[in-house]
């Protein structure tokens, strides 16, 4: 289950309004590499995972995503907070404005809303760790294109932090991919039942 | 110790617990990694209660309300005010 500690993973403390950081920065909440997909991802993947060690490393980065997902929420927000509907519509957030207000909504820097349809869970552990490796890549290439784009300290700053996070992440899967390898090679192979067009 | 203070120092102990956490998951063998996991789960537990002393409880259903239900009180984390400065102070 999920305890919620009533603090930030890394600290976002903004001061500065810019709403056109804030309409590209929303793409990591809910954008096709953003930290919702990545949370629902790891999280939906771990029920059909195999081995000990890739249960808990999908079950603890699944977590830690949803803690992203607050972190880029809190960016998003203190950004946005002193503007104006006018300084919104400069930035091209009328659309955005009209339909969510000031509001926090899962959408991807154009405006398109979450959708699922941007993860998966094949309930196969290979297919599954493989897609979690081009995630954290994915997720880090939007990262790095996002810091292009902010030229303030205190926005890159905790940006910076979740991009380092997707490199660790990436080398956690990569871990559990080869347990998960091993555990098929070993003798343990008939745990894996043959697929109804083989048998 | 002032609150943002404490905040930074269990914000660091606590992510370092996260991170090396992660890591025993994939090397659950790794002695030296595990005997520092250790050590600082203790200074941070110790952080932990001064911090909540001050500033009320880090988890709703975790720590006493000894001085009355603290856990609503503002500011949440997601507001500027909460958060510490990295570098430099307040």
């Amino acid at each position: 289950m999920w305890v919620y500690e009533k603090k930030l993973e890394y600290p976002v403390k903004i001061k500065t309004c810019s709403p056109k950081l804030a309409k590209i920065i929303i793409t990591q909440y809910g954008g096709p590499d953003g930290e919702l997909g990545a949370s629902l991802r790891y999280l939906s993947q771990r029920f059909t995972m195999v081995t000990s060690e890739a249960k808990a490393v999908l079950n603890d980065i699944g977590t830690e995503e949803l803690a992203h997902l607050e972190m880029i929420g809190s960016i998003v927000t203190q950004l946005t907070r002193d503007a104006t509907p006018e300084q919104l519509r400069q930035a091209g957030l009328d659309a955005s404005y009209v339909d969510h207000g000031y509001g926090i909504y899962p959408q991807n820097a154009g405006g398109t809303p979450f959708s699922a349809e941007t993860i998966q869970s094949t309930g196969n552990p290979i297919a599954d760790l493989y897609e979690d490796m081009a995630a954290e890549q994915k997720a880090k290439a939007t990262y790095e294109y996002l810091l292009n784009l902010i030229d303030i300290p205190e926005v890159a700053d905790p940006i910076r932090f979740l991009r380092e996070r997707e490199v660790v992440h990436f080398q956690r899967f990569g871990e559990s991919l080869r347990y998960v390898q091993e555990y098929y090679d070993s003798s343990r192979q008939f745990v894996i039942p043959k697929p109804e067009y083989m048998k | 110790m002032d609150d943002h203070a404490l905040l930074k120092k269990i914000t660091i102990l606590d992510f370092m617990l996260t991170d090396i956490g992660l890591y025993l998951n994939t090397h659950p063998n790794d002695k030296e990694a595990l005997q520092k996991y250790n050590c600082i789960v203790e200074e941070a537990q110790k952080v932990r209660c001064e911090y909540e002393k001050i500033c009320g409880p880090l988890v709703s259903f975790r720590s006493e309300g000894t001085h009355g239900w603290k856990w609503k009180n503002c500011p949440w984390p997601w507001e500027e005010e909460f958060n510490f400065k990295l570098r430099g102070d307040r």
